[in-house]
């Protein structure tokens, strides 16, 4: 009942979040756009660049959207999400660093 | 896979055909004992179908004692073989597939399903639900358990045992060097399993978050539920990489994939990465648990409020996040150089720090406790100090120069025992006793339970021990024999004497259940130890009835039943009777199970058609699951009511 309420009472506003995520949203896949094609960055720099954006972006749909921090139990989707992030993260870059140096092995290549 | 038929069924080992023969003759006698006394509809309705979290719990104990009964045996069988220099009473290979099995049923089909049998039963009382949050996973969970891991132990008769160690390191496990269907036993089997434990993880923090009665915060939560909850988070974040990297490997032996092999540009030691990236967050699955319910003890039978809360809290949320970063220390010697061995050397010490100031809280609490020696603190506090033993030899493991010495011998096998056995087993035995007159409506014999710790205890020192020294004499893990001039006689014979105490004592254990069913008196109340702080004491009988709480309590501090016990308010006082409402069984997930059994078991052998009605079968299970309604029912108040009372006049106690 109370959670109907206050999202009722939401929608009368004129919805700022949602119009401030889009164009953020647009602005940041313009920028990594104009990295992408038009940019002289090295190929490295580039690629880092688009992934750091993704992640913003990723990051800012998250919470603009998908009203992960909204409801009662916010804090704990976000800690839910964050707790995950570093699983993944651990995963994916522990993997890579730690079968470095076997990826470098001649028969390998 | 063309196979004749003395190479389906394993022929020429009398160990083995003392296994068949005797399997044959238990399902005989199953039946039979069934069929007489007409009680297959009682299993099917009261249990096989149920989704009543008391009784899915005490399925879970049931299976994970009947593997530690399998593997037990195992672990006998090697030191028989290890107990003096040339024994001849195993070959290599039938040691190979022992010391295998025995590793992969101890881990995840002994220690994991008793724990999550004992979360079963205690944490939805624990936090004052009528049950989880999806009683129909529930069950779901436990047969996808029950099934993988029936389908693993089928191998040792069925095929051929897998033989590669339960670590199954590439490329020793890839067709080439383990050809036949015993490695698939092992994919199939646990990645079926593997779909009830990320179930069973989900509900269980879905149960915690959302199913607490009003005033349970989460800082009030007793301590087993905190553990519970954080070791459901490692499940949902180290069980995937074990899905994947599993699937990965079966890719690789049955359809030629080369994510791991030698030829083809594959990389066997990813497997070994992918292997302790989960292998090492699921050590910790099996000792946060055991932590929960060690806290719950020492602090029931002091009498104390357990000591620093916060810090425990705090403490085991920091060892989850620690579990996820020591993966590499399992191989130091693979060669990834300095800087990466030195990271995980620091890593892994850093563990030390949360579980040290674990052993000071509860040494705090014992600190001018009203101890009362009863048996479950008894395991609690022989723990304490046996657990500390293999954790500074952990620490001694953990620096990664050292490691090349230690790596591969027993004085390894030695540190793992102590932490797996006088932590894990230590803790699963104090929980059975701690909460068994909550799933039986008796307690267990209080003098034989002492028998089992002592005997136990002591033969686990003399078992594991020696085998420190062992490994710093060089004696290399997994060797199925020596010589008389290695000197590694005396240790071996030494260690398989406590062996035998500890199976000994595990006997007894069994025996004292048949004996307390026999003669131990009923309890009449819900608190049968009398020191009971936390809501799964607040019951109105010993056994709580399925609905568990006529009224849900309501808390207002942390050991909320302890609080209310000392304002003399009887949470089992109620004038008004309400409705409950409560789930429907369900044989969906028996049937869906056993079709995974019938496609794992196609899958072992390559028999496609046979995986394929199987996995038609599942689908057919889900999708019946999907359309039909199921909004469970509705207990009439003046049904609860007429329970209650009978529980009162103490008509109703034990299943």
């Amino acid at each position: 009942m109370n959670n109907n309420e206050t999202l009722s009472q939401k929608e009368r506003h004129f919805p700022w979040k949602h119009v401030v995520g889009f164009l953020t949203s647009i602005v940041l896949t313009l920028v990594a756009l104009w990295i992408a094609f038009f940019s002289a960055f090295s190929v490295r720099t580039i690629v880092i660049l688009i992934f750091s954006l993704a992640f913003v972006q990723a990051g800012l749909q998250l919470l603009m959207f998908m009203h992960m921090a909204e409801s009662g139990s916010g804090r704990i989707q976000v800690g839910h999400i964050l707790f995950s992030a570093f699983v993944a993260i651990i995963i994916a870059l522990g993997s890579y660093w730690v079968m470095e140096f076997g990826i470098h092995l001649d028969h390998h290549m | 896979m063309d196979l004749t038929w003395d190479e389906f069924i394993v022929t020429g080992d009398p160990f083995i055909l003392a296994g068949q023969i005797s399997i044959l003759f238990t399902t005989v006698a199953i039946i039979f004992v069934l069929t007489y006394f007409k009680k297959w509809k009682w299993l099917w309705n009261e249990w096989i179908t149920s989704v009543d979290h008391k009784r899915i719990g005490i399925l879970y104990i049931i299976a994970a004692l009947l593997m530690m009964f399998r593997a037990g045996v195992d672990a006998l069988m090697m030191r028989t073989q290890l107990a003096a220099p040339n024994m001849p009473f195993l070959d290599a290979q039938h040691y190979n597939e022992i010391f295998t099995t025995h590793g992969t049923i101890m881990i995840l089909f002994m220690a994991m399903p008793f724990l999550i049998g004992l979360m079963n039963v205690a944490v939805p009382l624990q936090i004052g639900a009528r049950d989880v949050a999806f009683p129909f996973l529930n069950n779901l969970s436990f047969w996808t358990f029950f099934m993988g891991a029936m389908l693993f132990n089928v191998s040792f008769v069925i095929g051929g045992a897998p033989d590669a160690s339960w670590s199954a390191y590439m490329p020793l496990a890839s067709n080439d060097l383990s050809p036949g269907p015993g490695q698939n036993f092992y994919l199939l089997g646990i990645q079926i399993s593997g779909i009830g434990t990320l179930a069973t993880g989900i509900n269980l923090i879905v149960t915690i978050l959302k199913m607490r009665t009003k005033g349970m915060k989460l800082m009030r939560m007793p301590m087993f539920t905190w553990t519970s909850l954080i070791t459901s988070l490692i499940i949902i974040g180290a069980f995937p990489i074990l899905t994947v990297a599993l699937a990965m490997q079966t890719f690789d032996r049955l359809w030629g994939t080369a994510f791991f092999t030698l030829q083809d540009g594959g990389m066997p030691m990813m497997w070994a990465n992918l292997f302790w990236l989960w292998g090492h967050p699921e050590v910790y699955i099996v000792i946060l648990p055991v932590f929960g319910i060690f806290s719950e003890i020492i602090s029931a039978f002091s009498r104390k409020r357990l000591f620093g809360y916060t810090t425990m809290v705090i403490a085991v949320a920091l060892i989850s996040g620690l579990s996820f970063l020591v993966w590499v220390h399992h191989f130091f010697t693979m060669g990834a150089g300095a800087t990466v061995n030195s990271f995980f050397s620091v890593t892994t010490m850093l563990i030390a720090v949360p579980t040290g100031i674990k052993i000071f809280n509860w040494l705090s609490t014992l600190y001018k406790g009203r101890i009362r020696f009863s048996v479950p603190m008894i395991w609690a506090l022989g723990f304490i100090p046996n657990f500390t033993i293999g954790g500074v030899t952990g620490v001694m493991l953990a620096m990664a120069a050292a490691d090349y010495q230690y790596h591969n011998t027993y004085f390894l096998v030695s540190h793992f025992h102590y932490v797996l056995i006088a932590g894990t087993v230590f803790g699963c035995f104090a929980g059975f006793i701690y909460w068994y007159p909550k799933m039986f409506g008796h307690k267990l014999n209080e003098r034989i339970g002492r028998w089992v710790f002592w005997i136990f205890m002591i033969g686990f020192n003399i078992c594991f021990f020696p085998q420190y020294f062992l490994g710093l004499d060089g004696m290399p893990r997994r060797i199925y024999t020596y010589f008389p001039e290695d000197g590694w006689f005396s240790l071996n014979f030494l260690s398989t004497v406590g062996a035998f105490m500890m199976g000994f004592a595990f006997v007894i254990l069994i025996y004292s259940v048949y004996y307390s069913y026999r003669y131990e008196k009923r309890e009449t109340t819900g608190d049968p130890w009398g020191v009971g702080r936390t809501l799964e004491w607040a019951t109105a009988s010993a056994v709580p009835p399925h609905y568990n709480f006529a009224r849900l309590p309501e808390v207002e501090s942390q050991d909320a039943f302890w609080e209310m016990k000392q304002k003399g308010v009887d949470p089992n006082d109620i004038d008004e009777y309400h409705e409950i409402h409560m789930p429907n069984n369900s044989g969906n997930p028996f049937i869906m199970s056993s079709f995974m059994f019938v496609a794992g078991f196609g899958l072992v052998f390559h028999w496609w058609t046979i995986a394929i009605i199987g996995t038609i079968g599942i689908f057919a299970c889900m999708i019946q699951r999907s359309f039909s309604r199921d909004d469970g029912h509705h207990i009439p108040a003046e049904e609860v009511r007429e329970t209650e009372e009978k529980i009162k006049e103490g008509h109703m106690n034990g299943y």
